[in-house]
């Protein structure tokens, strides 16, 4: 832990990169022309790029750098291979999307906000300090609500913008409230003496549990969990696609990435010696796992039943995006390796499927100038790929062979019924029931019925090559999926915990 | 490895034939239905001469069941192979198909009766590329249900099977289609869930040797979920007679009972099958209700034998009431199709009682009648297929006389129904008594009391045929065509199996033997808590 503030800095070589292409790619506003979207976006890229070779150099560290405050190690790792991905494939969508040019002088701010809120999120996935995790959980939620207010033109994003800061602001505060109170018991706000401090005794346990519902306000509006969900539609609804997908993944991925180490660090009992290797203790007397098995049921379900009634598609996929919340979090009540395992392998589908869902609808709403389920009647007959490709993701977001979601999905009940987790299994199976009906609704339009028009509508070759690389993994991985489970085991590990 | 054709073994080429020849259909250019007409026919052919290549070479003296060496063809090689972490162990997914006696009579259904709806298919005449792909796909599931081994697969298969039903109820069904299409979804997914869950719930709590490295390691092999030797003493699913092996026998019954459907759960059958087009009503009686039962008698029975001795009774009650219940529905439909459909629900009932009563007899007759009914409901569906198709109408009162105008058709249609009915000399005749017979010795009054299920099987039988043939001919029918070419090359193979059944049932019952008496011997033994010798 001892290292130099200048050895530190080579492990935050990634995170360095990208803060210069951020500055760079703000900077292309005043060289290029203003309106070009196609020099921020490739700097953009190229920064990613980059910042991708040196995460892959950081393969197998293990580290916490900055005295403590950070940590490097295969569990962050893995996460930031997911935003580098979610990224990339976002500046690729955006540079199709027509909702974007009604803001087309700022095409700069865009893309570089873009990779300030991926900054934010690497930092949310290493942070072991509690001052830490609350700048960069504020850094990723600043930078998201500019992004969804970013065409400001149009009245609903807007509306989605303001909701989400006023949301966002009173739930940070009432997490930095539970952060001051932490502080305030143990005198730490480093994870790992704070355990130790814990481990100690002496904390007042009503204290410590009010302190953490506090932070669990926090994390739970940023994974978007019932009841801390309100804004989700809303934002979704209102900002550009490619911002509502980019959220959807790169922030709910950092908010769990964030919640699974404060509460992996800061409440294992390292005295106890597990009775099942792979299982973690925590303390006694601290049951916040009853908390999160509440939040993860009421988040499915909710999210599931509400969807069941949306016309729109980003509503719907906004719903949805709330149970697949909800589903995550089965895999963290177990509190086993093997459940966070299942948690890593449910991103890897759920970046897939659900970047997937909302390129397709982007493009849907770029040709046929449309979000509402209804008018993708006889999509399937119109568009013939693109009807093929949403299915897939859809029947992948269902969880159902021949798809990775349903491996994502194996794995969290696997995990779940390993554990004797069965009446939450059940309830998951079940949720996933009522998933099928609303997705199928898109399909059923897509397939079922019959076309007003029946022109065909094309895409370009471009489109459709991207939305293969989206497809193919969807059902590839599915048929051989071991490299991912065993990247997804191999990324349980957390610095200094076994 | 003996049967091989170019280097893969007879299963894989009988399930994942249709796969080929779904590639094949989807590079055929747009508008060239003809060749993707012919090209899925021709899997359907090779998939049949397959099938009936297993056949002759299928060894009837060896058991299976739960003993690894008594299954033929088998092909085992692993899939998912993961060393893992210490806490994670080995995972490890095979590759295993083989087939036994139980699952030989459902490989040779499923060929004829894909066969057979290929030919019924011969008329969509809508997004014909969508439908033959579609059509070819659901073939693999089905036939991968019916040889996998290891219960991911099995899964896989189950589930695989959902999406192209869905879709082909769903796109070139009838008028309610949507909410037929979409209810079928819902159940069957709820059902597989919970076989989902009862999966994971065997695989934590068996573990055997890792062959290679010497290791315990969980597994996913049916044959090892079937030793009690291999259950932990502490997991969930451990011991014999446990509650939460009652509560996972039920999971799975749930299950499987929806795809038989069993009552209460068959309330999607009637609507599934008048609304799905001729083709995939004869598929969905004629094969998929027949999963359930072989899920029964290749999972529920030999993974939990103390389970099923407790429930066997329950299931025999529920057998009489998907018999008597399911002709009394029958009897009151005047729409032709719905009609079929409920009978369906009849004769599985029959199934479902020659199972329950767990003796030789009953199982042979049970697993006999599925195969039987397989081919006389795919029949009768296709009797109702050709009427609709000339007369637009399904209703049974709207037709008299027919016998006249349309004499082939009444000649296949009396042998379909009178087979239906049990007519002795035909096939159903033989399986019915086999199941009555071993039911009569385990539970006396159900046998009898469901007894009364034939009564009414004849009694809506001939009422219909006598709406639709005797009497008046009304005068807009004057001029219907009698059966054409096509349709009789689909009748003719069925009409021969229901007769040669009927006269010479040993060439189905002798392969089946060996198989089901050792099924009988080891639930019997296993779950009253004798470990079987072998």
């Amino acid at each position: 832990m001892a290292q130099t503030i200048y050895q530190s800095f080579s492990y935050i070589l990634p995170e360095t990169i990208l803060a210069i292409f951020f500055v760079l790619t703000l900077l292309t506003a005043i060289v290029g022309k203003r309106r070009s979207k196609y020099l921020p976006a490739y700097m953009a890229l190229l920064g990613f790029v980059i910042a991708g070779i040196f995460v892959f150099n950081q393969i197998g560290t293990d580290e916490l750098v900055f005295s403590g405050m950070y940590a490097v190690d295969p569990f962050s790792w893995f996460f930031k291979i997911i935003f580098l991905v979610a990224g990339i494939l976002i500046i690729l969508f955006s540079l199709q999307s027509r909702e974007l040019e009604a803001a087309s002088t700022k095409y700069a701010e865009y893309f570089s906000l873009i990779i300030s809120l991926t900054i934010g999120a690497f930092f949310m996935a290493g942070s072991t300090n509690l001052l830490m995790m609350y700048l960069s959980l504020e850094l990723v939620s600043i930078s998201s609500y500019i992004l969804s207010g970013f065409t400001k033109e149009s009245a609903r994003a807007d509306e989605a913008s303001l909701k989400y800061v006023i949301y966002g602001a009173f739930s940070s505060g009432l997490m930095l409230y539970g952060i001051s109170l932490l502080y305030g018991m143990t005198g730490e706000t480093n994870l790992y003496a704070f355990n130790q401090a814990i481990a100690m005794g002496g904390i007042q346990k009503i204290t410590l549990l009010i302190a953490i519902v506090l932070i669990l306000v926090g994390l739970g509006y940023k994974i978007s969990a019932v009841p801390f969900h309100f804004w989700t539609p809303d934002v979704y609804e209102g900002a550009p696609i490619t911002v509502t997908a980019f959220l959807s993944v790169t922030s709910k991925a950092a908010g769990f990435a964030m919640l699974i180490r404060f509460f992996k660090i800061g409440f294992i009992d390292v005295a106890a010696q597990p009775v099942v290797a792979g299982m973690w203790e925590i303390f006694r007397g601290f049951r916040w796992t009853d908390i999160i098995a509440a939040l993860s049921v009421l988040t499915m379900t909710v999210g599931n039943l509400v969807a069941l009634w949306q016309s729109n598609i980003k509503r719907l996929l906004a719903y949805s995006s709330i149970a697949h919340a909800g589903y995550i979090l089965m895999g963290f009540v177990t509190l086993s390796d093997q459940g966070i395992s299942a948690m890593l392998m449910y991103f890897v589908a759920y970046l897939l499927m659900n970047l997937g869902a909302f390129y397709v609808v982007m493009l849907v709403a770029n040709k046929y100038h449309t979000e509402n389920i209804d008018d993708y009647k006889g999509l399937g007959y119109r568009s013939p790929y693109v009807a093929f490709a949403l299915t897939v993701f859809l029947f992948s977001l269902t969880g159902i062979p021949p798809t990775f979601g349903f491996i994502g999905k194996f794995y969290l009940f696997a995990a779940l019924i390993h554990t004797n987790y069965i009446w939450l299994a059940i309830v998951g199976v079940l949720n996933s029931v009522v998933s099928l009906y609303y997705y199928l609704k898109v399909v059923k339009n897509m397939y079922l019925q019959q076309p007003v028009e029946t022109s065909r509508v094309s895409f370009d070759f471009g489109t459709n090559l991207l939305m293969t690389l989206l497809v193919v993994p969807n059902i590839l991985l599915m048929l051989y999926f071991s490299p991912v489970l065993a990247w997804a085991q191999n990324s349980v590990t957390m610095f200094g915990i076994r | 490895m003996q049967y091989q054709f170019l280097g893969i073994g007879f299963l894989t080429w009988i399930t994942f034939l249709p796969v080929l020849g779904m590639v094949v259909v989807l590079l055929i250019p747009r508008g060239n239905t003809t060749a993707m007409k012919w090209t899925a026919l021709a899997a359907t052919v090779l998939q049949l001469v397959f099938a009936v290549l297993i056949w002759i070479n299928f060894n009837p003296s060896l058991s299976g069941i739960n003993d690894a060496s008594g299954f033929q063809f088998i092909e085992k090689t692993r899939w998912i192979d993961l060393q893992g972490v210490g806490w994670f162990g080995h995972v490890a997914v095979d590759y295993f198909l083989g087939i036994d006696g139980l699952s030989l009579p459902m490989v040779i259904l499923t060929a004829i009766i894909s066969f057979v709806g290929m030919i019924a298919s011969w008329n969509i005449n809508k997004a014909q590329k969508g439908y033959f792909a579609l059509y070819l796909l659901l073939d693999t599931g089905m036939m991968g249900v019916f040889v996998a081994l290891d219960m991911f697969l099995f899964y896989v298969f189950w589930e695989l099977m959902l999406l192209p039903m869905y879709f082909l109820i769903g796109i070139w069904g009838g008028p309610r289609r949507e909410y037929a299409a979409i209810k079928f979804f819902l159940y069957t997914l709820l059902g597989s869930v919970l076989i989902l869950l009862v999966m994971l719930g065997l695989y934590f709590s068996v573990s055997v040797k890792d062959p290679t490295t010497g290791q315990m390691m969980h597994t996913f092999n049916m044959l090892d979920f079937m030793n009690a030797k291999n259950f932990d003493p502490n997991s969930l699913l451990g011991g014999l007679g446990t509650y939460w092996r009652y509560v996972a026998f039920i999971a799975l019954f749930i299950g499987f009972a929806i795809k038989v459907p069993v009552f209460p759960f068959h309330t999607w059958l009637p609507d599934a099958h008048v609304e799905a087009p001729t083709a995939i009503s004869v598929i969905l009686a004629g094969v998929l209700l027949k999963m359930g039962t072989y899920g029964f008698l290749r999972i529920s029975f030999p993974i939990f034998p103390d389970a099923m001795l407790k429930f066997a009774f329950p299931l025999a009650i529920l057998g009489f009431i998907n018999i008597v219940y399911g002709a009394l529905c029958a009897m009151a439909q005047t729409d032709f199709k719905k009609m079929i459909a409920y009978s369906s629900i009849s004769h599985m009932g029959v199934v479902l009682l020659g199972i329950a009563a767990l003796n030789t007899q009953g199982v042979a007759g049970g697993v006999l009648q599925m195969f039987n009914h397989g081919i006389v409901t795919a029949m009768l569906f296709l009797v109702v297929g050709v009427i609709y198709d000339r007369a637009h109408t399904r209703d049974l009162s709207a037709f008299g006389g027919l016998a006249n105008q349309m004499p082939v058709y009444t000649g296949v249609m009396t042998v379909a129904f009178f087979a239906a009915i049990g007519l002795p000399g035909l096939s159903e005749f033989v399986s019915e008594m086999l199941s009555y017979l071993g039911a009569f010795q385990s539970f006396q009054w159900v046998a009898i009391f469901s007894s009364i299920g034939i009564v009414l099987t004849a009694g809506y039988m001939l009422w219909a045929l006598q709406r639709v043939f005797l009497g008046q001919l009304p005068d807009k029918w004057k001029g219907l065509p009698d059966v054409n070419g096509r349709e009789l090359v689909a009748f003719v193979p069925l009409m021969v199996v229901v007769i040669l059944l009927g006269i010479f049932p040993s060439i189905m019952l002798h392969p089946m033997n060996a198989s089901l008496n050792h099924l009988v011997e080891f639930v019997q033994k296993a779950g009253s808590g004798l470990v079987a010798t072998k």
